[in-house]
């Protein structure tokens, strides 16, 4: 019998919600790490019973929670709970909550400054885990997208964290810059036919590529057009909002932007607008149906400055061409009066047939359709603001 | 025997009740009390003070006798009344946000 497990990231903290194949009844779990922020959960490909969250406050900092049984129990990897806080010579176990920027002469170069608000020069600092990509293929190898943007790795299964300065070091970092969230390092995808490769994206500076397992790595952003920075079609600057990629064709990306909604068919050597007859090409989501690669999932959001529907009416836009032609997804979905926005990591798909989406929203619901958009409904409707949404289909 | 205050975040992290007691051996520092409150939960590492530099986090104070000890130097002896656990150290968080 297969079900899934949806794992929501929120303001106050985080919630487990679970069903079975059908997706009619759901079991809420929560609050998890109650009071906290949680910006992202997510579970282990390669052992569904393996979950990483980020927990993080203003006040306390960063800290990094695992689960090894499917969330009912958590613990800080470094200091597992009832075990012993040192190792038999009396060393402490590892920090699973420290995150220290590469400043080695061997690789981490002079990574002491990005471009701040005003253009001036600022040094990197570590502020919190935006995102969590575990490795496709080992449990205990996980990738940590940090504000500020930089691209971290633990393969101690997040006892210790180590940087992969190559991306903070290729050269364009001093002409990064924050975007309204803080420059957040947001999105990683691991290409499954080709372990070597990997994407990452940063607001505000753009796309980017690994083809070496992340020590070597370079912009990706031609044919992005951004009209608020200095130069539209500059090397970096770009506020990307959300990639997405299925797993069958890797070379395809597709972009949610600041404004515009982009794709590639070369792994991001180019990129060309697809935005179509959306009502609004702004937004922050992107997905793609598990089992159609050309069928793909936004929710338009009014403006930069309107973080809501355009007309109060909460629409899915789907395309089943890879972009260009849209057509709204409304049935269950609040038509009328409805000013919530849905942030960029909380939209997620499961594997099941037919394919189930999920998008979670600052207003606290989470709703999830099983007919690959048909219909929607609410699975919670109450919760603190979402910040994240992850699917894993069980079998 | 030193006793610290943690706000309820903190005790929930390294699942203590409200006070945490400590034996120091040495003179009775703010950095003495926070080094054997890490050694004893690893938990709190980086959640009171930054990891490396060792600053405390900017919206955290800690307080004592009623006296706000936030600024002192870490090294400065603290109160007699903590060193002799007649009085908790306590560590505060900031209350904002609205």
């Amino acid at each position: 019998m297969s079900g899934v497990r949806v794992l929501v990231g929120t303001r106050k903290g985080a919630f487990l919600l679970t069903s079975d194949g059908t997706r009619r009844r759901w079991d809420v779990s929560g609050p998890l790490f109650a009071g906290w922020e949680v910006y992202h959960v997510k579970g282990s490909p390669a052992d569904p019973n393996r979950l990483y969250a980020s927990q993080t406050s203003g006040w306390f900092g960063q800290i990094i929670q695992r689960s090894d049984d499917g969330g009912r129990k958590w613990h800080q990897p470094g200091t597992p709970a009832g075990e012993p806080t040192t190792t038999p010579d009396g060393m402490p176990k590892g920090e699973s909550n420290k995150f220290v920027y590469d400043t080695s002469s061997e690789t981490g170069k002079a990574l002491t400054t990005h471009q701040w608000y005003d253009g001036s020069q600022r040094p990197w600092e570590f502020k919190r885990v935006w995102h969590l990509e575990p490795s496709l293929t080992d449990p205990d190898t996980v990738y940590a997208g940090v504000e500020d943007a930089a691209l971290f790795r633990s393969t101690d299964a997040g006892q210790t964290w180590r940087e992969l300065a190559g991306l903070r070091g290729h050269g364009t970092g001093p002409r990064w810059q924050p975007g309204a969230g803080g420059m957040c390092l947001h999105t990683i995808l691991l290409d499954p036919s080709d372990r070597a490769r990997m994407y990452v994206a940063i607001s505000a500076a753009g796309a980017f590529r690994s083809d070496d397992g992340g020590r070597a790595w370079k912009p990706i952003n031609r044919g992005l057009r951004s009209q608020h920075i200095p130069e539209p079609t500059a090397e970096v600057g770009h506020c990307v909002h959300r990639i997405a990629m299925h797993r069958s064709r890797p070379n395809v990306l597709f972009m949610q932007k600041h404004w515009d909604v982009m794709r590639s068919d070369d792994a991001g050597e180019s990129w060309r607008e697809v935005s179509g007859n959306l009502p609004s090409d702004f937004g922050f989501v992107i997905d793609v149906h598990a089992h159609e690669p050309e069928t793909i999932y936004v929710v338009p959001i009014k403006s930069d400055s309107e973080h809501f529907p355009p007309e109060g009416r909460l629409r899915v836009y789907r395309s089943r061409s890879g972009g260009s032609e849209w057509e709204p997804l409304t049935e269950g979905l609040p038509q009328s009066d409805c000013y919530v926005n849905v942030l960029r990591d909380a939209m997620a798909v499961d594997s099941l047939d037919p394919c189930g989406v999920y998008f979670g929203t600052t207003g606290g619901q989470v709703y999830a359709t099983a007919n690959a958009g048909q219909s929607w409904a609410p699975i919670v409707r109450d919760l603190p603001a979402v910040l994240s949404v992850e699917v894993q289909t069980l079998r | 025997m030193i006793r610290v205050v943690l706000p309820a975040h903190l005790r929930t992290l390294a699942r203590v009740d409200r006070e945490v007691s400590l034996e120091i051996e040495g003179e009775v520092t703010l950095r003495a009390v926070l080094d054997a409150l890490e050694a004893r939960h690893p938990a709190l590492r980086g959640t009171i003070r930054q990891h490396v530099t060792l600053e405390r986090r900017p919206f955290l104070r800690f307080f004592a006798c009623e006296e706000d000890l936030s600024l002192q130097s870490p090294d400065a002896p603290l109160p007699q009344a903590v060193a002799t656990g007649a009085e908790p150290l306590m560590i505060v968080g900031a209350i904002a946000g609205g």
